[in-house]
């Protein structure tokens, strides 16, 4: 097929063009329709599945373009599709959130369809100067959407604190960047991987300023100072999407970076990698005890598993690698189903979020309780619920690596995580139901049946999801 | 011979009940008695079903029958099932009485039925699974799954402090499991399968088993419970409702003893050896400070769960002498107690759905108005202590006569156990029934009903029966004991023989 540009092969990059291409018809349809957000956020839905299908018919193999600045391999491909699964589930749930009529914003669905696009370029990344544009891309939307509450000082204070934290963070990012392109004489992964061999001290500088870069956008400690303000700030659609979507795309290139770009030096990026999961599964576990805002309380419990992820990506090995998949997947299930239940959280058109408004769930209405409750004990991580084979996978890679010490302390933390986990479901099941919860809307029911269903039949028949997982991860090696 | 899956339909026939009960669900009285009735035909059949097991059991092998294997997550790790004498009789003893438990609710449950009977099936299957699991990961699946319905039944249907006793249940078993999932990834990886079969016969090295076992024994040790980590155990009773409290002392207590049987001491059997010093130990101070304890409680409910406690340190210290009577002994013991523990805990919610409380002074001269209770807590106290002729004595005698084999002061020490056991149960059994019946509040309290009576009885025609005949139990589970037996003694003869060599 000659479908190419300026002598580059343009059919890898076919889904992001059309994604990028059917925003802006987006945007027109929205700037002069008149009432078209509810049109265009459907529409939006639907592109999102269009450019996901176009993913999965592009040719199977390893396809690189643009000098090797962009790359599709099953890697990719696996978390691209979950990154578009996120987004399409989120724009879903904003549904009711949009139809407010005070509110009336098209431009919300435009941005996390360009969010979107910048989080598939970032997956597909194979250079720093892609790597950063997709970041860009990705967080510059993320940041507008995080204020989208306009007349809401609490959400218009989470984007600014969100733009600045991230605006520091992208800055060291370039730093990183900036060094490692100075000692090595070249941006693509595979180029440094080639020159970066040798321990120089050089290279070390400027890789741990790239993974401090990186490590803030998982919200991964001592780089997750913003999550628990920006989540409980910005509206709670907004939430669902920040921890479900992003996080897959900077999972995804926190990952590609370290065992692609570094392959030479893995006892250097060990350690960092080792450190921050340790950090962000002990703090993760210990500060949500204290929480009382159930987004905040996700917040913490996001840092959490983002240093259970890590735990496998600390492994280093193939093994860790698809740990690392098939923990951002079944988390990403979980996280939609959860905040599924949490917009439910209505009384009398009120949204509340206190952990205390859950109380008596369990007779109000039994099966969201129920369903609730299954995510909670997956996301502690119990058999034989997803959560645990989450778990199972990553801590696995860390035996196979003699990570004892990580896989000692990720699972003591897991279990202080499961304390404040029993605590929402303590309030659900065990306390004195309050005045009964608005019903459930269709949307929201839909989410949160397939998550649930996903979440607890998960280990029926876990075989594709772990098969594709590692397919996907044998690509990167 | 077997065409049909019969162990996997014996292991979640009771998720089929909980379907129907959810199926049929409402909240008015009819709902409610529907959910009881299909609750206890479930467990009725279920324990039918799991009695062709029995049937069909072939007690001279030692391997594993009605064995069944599927592809599941790994080539390494599959859905496999498999019951031999060791865990026959554990599937059994989960099967039988669990519809006790239901006919235990019957009354005394009021709120939420359905719910609290979906519990109840779902754990069920847990704890089948648990006994007849043959992969590791799958056995974890259940060992562990076992703890959500447990939470709830606790929190929900639970006393005053239901909320303290189920966290603490839940996250020191929680704690203790972990350590032993992290055992089983190293066991993954350096067998390249979590098949218990093969484990089996997979000799590990041996730094690698010591610190399995530890791990293992974190685990099992919370779940048994040994002394010093047996404190949730008294808390969850208590506050547990009464079929709660007979589950978790007849047959979750067992996968503690059941994972030692299963796990530590064929695949660890060097590091068995090394630390059955600690062991006996722990084992000789749970029997006598437990014991100790358990004199000075003044609920009903708590002194039992001490005796529990007191009683599982026969069997850890039986199971670990590692001979053939100390572990056929401990095998037994664990059934026996299973049944005498849950009976006694009936016994207790017979008196507590009349008084509502649980305290021995409230209690008092129960015999005068009680004649048949009194008959039977006596039968069930005396099977507690250990008196010849009921089942409480075969276990204790033959863990004893194992343990007196390999240590001395071992046996001698816990012997005194046996003492101390009839010093508070008798105790108990004085403040309660016996004495004047002066407290006015007992002075119209009822005698056993027909329903109680009928669920009582055949649990005392088996502590009577197993007491006197023992060998249905003994001879179910004699092949397996003695195979484990042998391999346990081989491969630490063989490293003996090593060492001289050198």
């Amino acid at each position: 097929m000659s479908f190419e540009s300026a002598g580059y092969q343009l059919l890898p990059v076919l889904p992001e063009l059309v994604l990028a291409v059917g925003a802006m018809a987006l945007l027109m349809l929205g700037a002069y329709g008149k009432d078209t957000t509810k049109l265009v956020t459907s529409l939006s839905v639907g592109l999102l599945v269009v450019v996901g299908a176009l993913v999965l018919m592009l040719p199977g193999g390893k396809l690189v373009t643009f000098g090797g600045s962009f790359i599709v391999d099953d890697f990719a491909r696996f978390l691209k599709i979950l990154a578009l699964i996120g987004s399409a589930a989120t724009l879903v749930l904003s549904t009711e959130f949009l139809a407010d009529p005070s509110r009336r914003i098209f431009e919300y669905a435009i941005l996390v369809l360009l969010s979107t696009l910048g989080m598939m370029v970032l997956i597909s990344a194979g250079d720093l100067i892609m790597l950063y544009l997709g970041l860009e891309l990705m967080s510059l939307a993320l940041y507008v959407v995080a204020a989208s509450n306009r007349d809401n000082a609490k959400s218009t204070e989470a984007g600014l604190k969100y733009f600045v934290l991230g605006a520091l963070s992208s800055g060291m990012l370039l730093y990183g960047a900036s060094l490692i392109y100075g000692f090595t004489g070249t941006v693509s992964f595979a180029g440094i991987a080639a020159a970066a061999k040798s321990d120089s001290i050089g290279i070390v500088f400027g890789l741990v300023f790239l993974l401090a870069g990186l490590c803030f956008k998982v919200s991964a400690v001592p780089f997750h100072m913003w999550t628990p303000d920006v989540y409980e700030g910005a509206p709670t659609p907004v939430t669902a999407f920040f921890a479900s979507a992003p996080k897959v795309a900077a999972l995804a290139v926190f990952t590609r970076v370290a065992l692609t770009a570094f392959p030479g030096i893995v006892p250097q990026w060990q350690q960092i990698v080792v450190f921050v999961a340790i950090a962000s599964m002990v703090l993760g576990s210990f500060a949500a005890i204290g929480q009382t805002n159930i987004k905040r309380l996700m917040a913490y419990s996001s840092i959490g598993h983002m240093g259970f992820a890590l735990v496998g990506l600390a492994a280093g090995t193939v093994e860790g690698a698809q740990g690392v998949l098939v923990y951002i997947s079944i988390y990403v299930a979980m996280t939609l189903g959860t905040f599924a239940v949490i917009l439910t959280m209505k009384r009398n058109g009120q949204h509340v979020e206190t952990i205390s408004d859950f109380a008596g769930l369990s007779r109000t209405n039994p099966l969201l309780a129920f369903f609730f409750a299954m995510l909670l004990f997956s996301l502690a991580g119990i058999p034989p619920l997803a959560g645990f084979f989450a778990k199972w996978y990553v801590f696995v890679a860390a035996i196979k690596a003699d990570l004892f010490t990580l896989a000692v302390v990720g699972v003591l933390a897991s279990v202080v995580g499961a304390y404040y986990y029993l605590t929402i479901i303590k309030v659900m099941y065990f306390d004195e139901p309050l005045a009964r919860l608005d019903p459930m809307r269709m949307e929201l029911r839909t989410v949160l049946a397939v998550a649930g269903l996903f979440n607890i039949f998960f280990f029926v028949y876990p075989g594709p999801l772990v098969s594709v997982a590692t397919s996907a991860a044998k690509s990167l090696f | 011979m077997t065409t049909w899956p019969i162990l996997s339909v014996v292991t979640f026939l009771p998720v089929v009940g909980a379907l129907l009960i959810y199926l049929s669900r409402g909240d008015d009285e009819a709902a409610r008695r529907n959910a009881r009735w299909i609750a206890l035909w479930t467990t009725l059949i279920t324990f039918a079903v799991s009695l062709i097991l029995v049937w069909r059991f072939d007690a001279a092998q030692p391997d594993f029958q009605f064995v069944e294997k599927a592809q599941w997550l790994a080539s390494g790790i599959t859905y496999h099932m498999g019951v031999d004498g060791i865990s026959l009789p554990f599937v059994i003893l989960t099967t039988a009485l669990m519809p006790f438990c239901i006919i235990a609710s019957w009354k005394s449950i009021t709120l939420r039925v359905g719910e609290y009977m979906m519990a109840f099936l779902l754990l069920e299957t847990l704890m089948i699974g648990t006994f007849s699991a043959l992969d590791l990961v799958l056995f974890y699946l259940f060992f562990e799954g076992g703890l959500i319905p447990m939470f709830l039944i606790i929190g929900v249907w639970g006393g005053p402090r239901r909320v303290y006793a189920s966290f603490k249940f839940f996250l020191y078993t929680l704690l203790g499991s972990v350590l032993m999932l992290l055992a089983i990834m190293a066991l993954y990886w350096n067998a390249g399968t979590t098949d218990i079969p093969t484990l089996m016969n997979t000799a590990v090295p041996r730094n690698l088993q010591t610190w399995a076992w530890l791990a293992f024994f974190a685990s099992f040790a919370v779940k048994m419970p040994m002394w010093p980590v047996h404190t949730w155990l008294p808390d969850a009773h208590v506050e547990a409702p009464t079929a709660g409290s007979v589950v978790l002392a007849a047959i979750l207590l067992k996968m503690g003893g059941y994972g030692f049987l299963r796990f530590s001491l064929p695949m660890f059997p060097l590091a068995s050896q090394d630390f059955a010093p600690l062991i006996f130990g722990m084992s000789v101070i749970a029997i006598i400070y437990t014991s100790l304890v358990a004199l000075m409680q003044e609920d009903i409910k708590k002194l039992i769960a001490y005796s529990s406690v007191a009683h599982m340190g026969f069997v850890t210290m039986g199971i670990f002498a590692g001979t053939t009577q100390g572990v056929a002994g401990g095998v037994f013991q664990m059934v026996s107690h299973g049944i005498v523990s849950g009976a006694l805990f009936l016994c207790v919610g017979i008196v507590y759905d009349r008084m509502h409380t649980r305290e021995i002074a409230a209690y008092g001269g129960l015999v005068n108005r009680m004649p048949l209770y009194a008959v039977v807590f006596m039968v069930f106290t005396m099977a507690n202590v250990g008196l010849p002729g009921t089942s409480g004595f075969v276990g204790e005698f033959l863990t004893l006569i194992g343990t007196f084999k390999v240590s001395i002061p071992t046996a001698t020490a816990a012997t005194l156990g046996v003492i101390l056991s009839a010093a508070y149960a008798l105790w108990l059994y004085r403040k309660v029934v016996f004495g004047k019946l002066t407290k006015p509040s007992l002075a119209s309290i009822k005698d056993l009903t027909l329903r109680e009576g009928l669920t009582l009885l055949p649990l005392v025609v088996l502590t009577i029966l197993f007491g006197v005949y023992p060998k249905p139990v003994l001879d179910m589970s004699a092949a397996s004991v003695q195979q484990l037996v042998n391999n346990y003694n081989t491969a630490i003869t063989a490293v003996k023989a090593a060492a001289l060599l050198q």
